[in-house]
């Protein structure tokens, strides 16, 4: 079981409301990730179901059961920091057996759990060195190995991977994602990194301000988001904005076109422009246009793209594909082209 | 020109230094050979660096006429009990100022700092007078709790810069991991910050071994630590000057030698945290 239920949990420091009124299910066996930009509250609330940092209102329910007051032994959860936060003077042996020691755990059963929990994370070797003499990938490996060996009901990742380069990177999140798979136990993510988020996430709910913008599937926060902040923040590169005049109060102020749904066309469209930076990734090539009226808009095109710096291009996007957000930046569904707006420079 | 010039001024370095050691090193190699000498080459006019006769007689005075070791004895139970005893309050208090902060623990800290910025003399008739209500002049037990009052704010100061230096997150890996506040503290925090500790520890030895004005004051016989023996050889029938060097020499060579095999420890010690 690690099912977490979060009701009208708030945290504030002194005046300042870091946490506003929030609601949210956790459901048993999800990879629910949290991300949001830095000082949004994401890692503050992490801490909370922690117990490492204290709720000022609302409660926490690990499963069903009231956890709010409970201090961080007793919620049966296990968390991997960003700084892997091993024992310097213990080595990796100790480091993965110090949880089952404190729970004063049978010796033999310790050794067998770190056995297994090292020959799951391809540790087995080095578990007699200290956390100073390995890579920061195996570092992070043994944070993993003594978070698996408690079996808590809900893993909590803050940031884990941020410490590490980016091909490490990229290793560590499938060797989770796969971890998340054979163990099937609650796991809640924390990262600034919207890559991460998609990738890895069941569920994912967008943080800004305290706040959490919208909860979904990866796929609904690309294709549904009910923002233009959501918008902004899932898909890389990011939405295109452009500003246009509302024709009334509640009417379209922006639309939101992602750089992989426009077309690009020689003789007319939509959008005309002047090729800026190119930047060729191989399999693909992000285009920065200087559009007329509309700024830098990024641009996805095909790895073989042949433009060159300064030349002039249309751009076209399917009307199903361009978002509307109205002043106030709330999602506007099912409009067609032109419906509640005028674009001066279209 | 520019190794010329590096070597030179590396040259005028090396110069400056060993003058400055020197000046620094010179009245204690002066007290170490004036403990050699006869009373009246202690006290001639044109004193001799090294052609005199050497003699160890001051030294087998000093040891027939007063009871060296027993002064020594009260010397380290003095340092190392109330370095140990100031261990034992100042870990928490600098536990609880570097992991739970409030919005008034600098003012704290620096409160408990500027307390040795007062001078001794100040309290010195409250604390004599205390001493004497509590039975606890010229006792062992006396200057401990005495000592450990002086420099408990040093010892506070000294690990909490310690203690910063460990990063809170491996704390609260502990608390997560099941450690409750004994744990945290015995299992994770000290064997941490062990070095640290260690260099707190020597420091208030040394500081504790010695300091001279308290222990002249509060002890008479059955107490006195090495610096109330060396005080004893400056009488009001004169100073005798080779036999107060000798036992200069005795009281401080102990505390030398534990200085000299731990200088690596309190240089590091003393540096800690001034440089990330």
């Amino acid at each position: 079981m690690g099912s977490i239920t979060l009701k009208q949990v708030t945290k504030s420091f002194g005046d300042v409301n870091v946490i506003k009124p929030l609601d949210l299910e956790i459901r048993d066996g999800e990879f629910i990730v949290f991300v949001g930009p830095s000082g949004c509250g994401k890692s503050t609330l992490l801490r909370m179901i922690a117990g490492l940092e204290d709720t000022t209102s609302g409660t926490i329910e690990i499963d069903n059961q009231d956890a709010t007051d409970m201090p961080p032994a007793q919620r049966g959860l296990a968390m991997v920091f960003q700084s892997y936060a091993l024992y310097p003077h213990m080595s990796v042996r100790n480091n993965i057996a110090f949880p089952l020691k404190q729970a004063k755990v049978d010796p033999a059963i310790i050794e067998q759990k770190i056995e297994k929990a090292a020959k799951m994370l391809n540790l087995t070797a080095y578990l007699d060195r200290k956390p100073g003499q390995l890579s920061g990938g195996q570092r992070q490996r043994v944070a993993i190995g003594r978070a698996i060996v408690r079996q808590p009901s809900a893993f909590l990742f803050d940031e884990p991977l941020s410490n590490l380069d980016a091909s490490l990177r990229v290793n560590m999140r499938l060797e989770i994602s796969e971890l998340h798979k054979s163990l099937d136990t609650t796991m809640i993510y924390v990262t600034h990194d919207q890559v991460e988020a998609m990738t890895m996430a069941d569920r994912i709910a967008v943080f800004n301000g305290g706040i959490i913008e919208q909860v979904g599937t990866p796929l609904e926060l690309y294709q549904k988001p009910v923002n233009q902040f959501v918008a902004g923040f899932i898909g890389s590169p990011k939405m295109n904005f452009i500003a246009v005049e509302p024709t009334s109060d509640d009417a379209t102020c922006t639309l939101g076109i992602r750089p992989e749904h426009f077309k690009i066309t020689e003789e007319s469209g939509r959008w005309s422009g002047q090729v800026g930076v190119i930047e060729h990734l191989g399999s693909e090539t992000f285009l920065h246009v200087n559009v007329d009226g509309a700024g830098t808009i990024t641009v996805k095109a095909d790895g073989d793209c042949k433009l060159a710096y300064g030349d002039k291009i249309h751009l076209t996007a399917p009307d199903e594909k361009i978002m509307h957000f109205d002043k106030d930046g709330v999602t506007i569904p099912s409009l067609s082209w032109g419906e509640g707006c005028t674009y001066s420079a279209a | 020109m520019a190794i010329k010039d590096t070597k030179k001024s590396k040259l005028i370095y090396t110069l400056a230094a060993w003058s400055v050691s020197g000046m620094i090193f010179f009245p204690i190699l002066w007290t170490i050979i004036t403990s050699f000498k006869t009373e009246s080459e202690a006290i001639s006019a044109s004193p001799s660096l090294f052609m005199f006769d050497w003699t160890l007689e001051n030294y087998a005075e000093v040891l027939s006429r007063s009871p060296y070791f027993d002064h020594f004895m009260n010397s380290v139970v003095i340092s190392l009990g109330a370095s140990l005893l100031g261990l034992l309050i100042a870990i928490p208090a600098a536990w609880s100022m570097a992991f739970v902060q409030t919005k008034r623990t600098k003012n704290l800290l620096m409160w408990m700092l500027s307390t040795k910025m007062l001078p001794p003399v100040g309290v010195l008739i409250p604390i004599y007078l205390l001493f004497r209500d509590f039975g606890l002049l010229d006792t062992r037990i006396g200057l401990v709790i005495v000592m450990t009052l002086i420099n408990l704010p040093i010892m506070v100061w000294m690990l909490y810069t310690y203690f910063r230096e460990i990063p809170n997150e491996i704390l609260e890996a502990a608390r997560m991991d099941g450690a409750g506040i004994k744990q945290e503290i015995f299992q994770v925090l000290l064997p941490i910050a062990l070095p640290g500790i260690a260099s707190t520890l020597l420091l208030n030895v040394i500081l504790a071994w010695n300091e001279a004005f308290w222990t002249l004051i509060l002890t008479a016989a059955n107490a006195a630590p090495l610096t109330a023996f060396i005080a004893s050889y400056s009488s009001p029938e004169g100073l005798f000057y080779a036999k107060l060097s000798a036992a200069s020499v005795m009281a401080v060579v102990p505390i030398l030698i534990l200085g000299w095999f731990s200088q690596k420890q309190l240089v590091r010690g003393l540096s800690f945290g001034a440089v990330k």
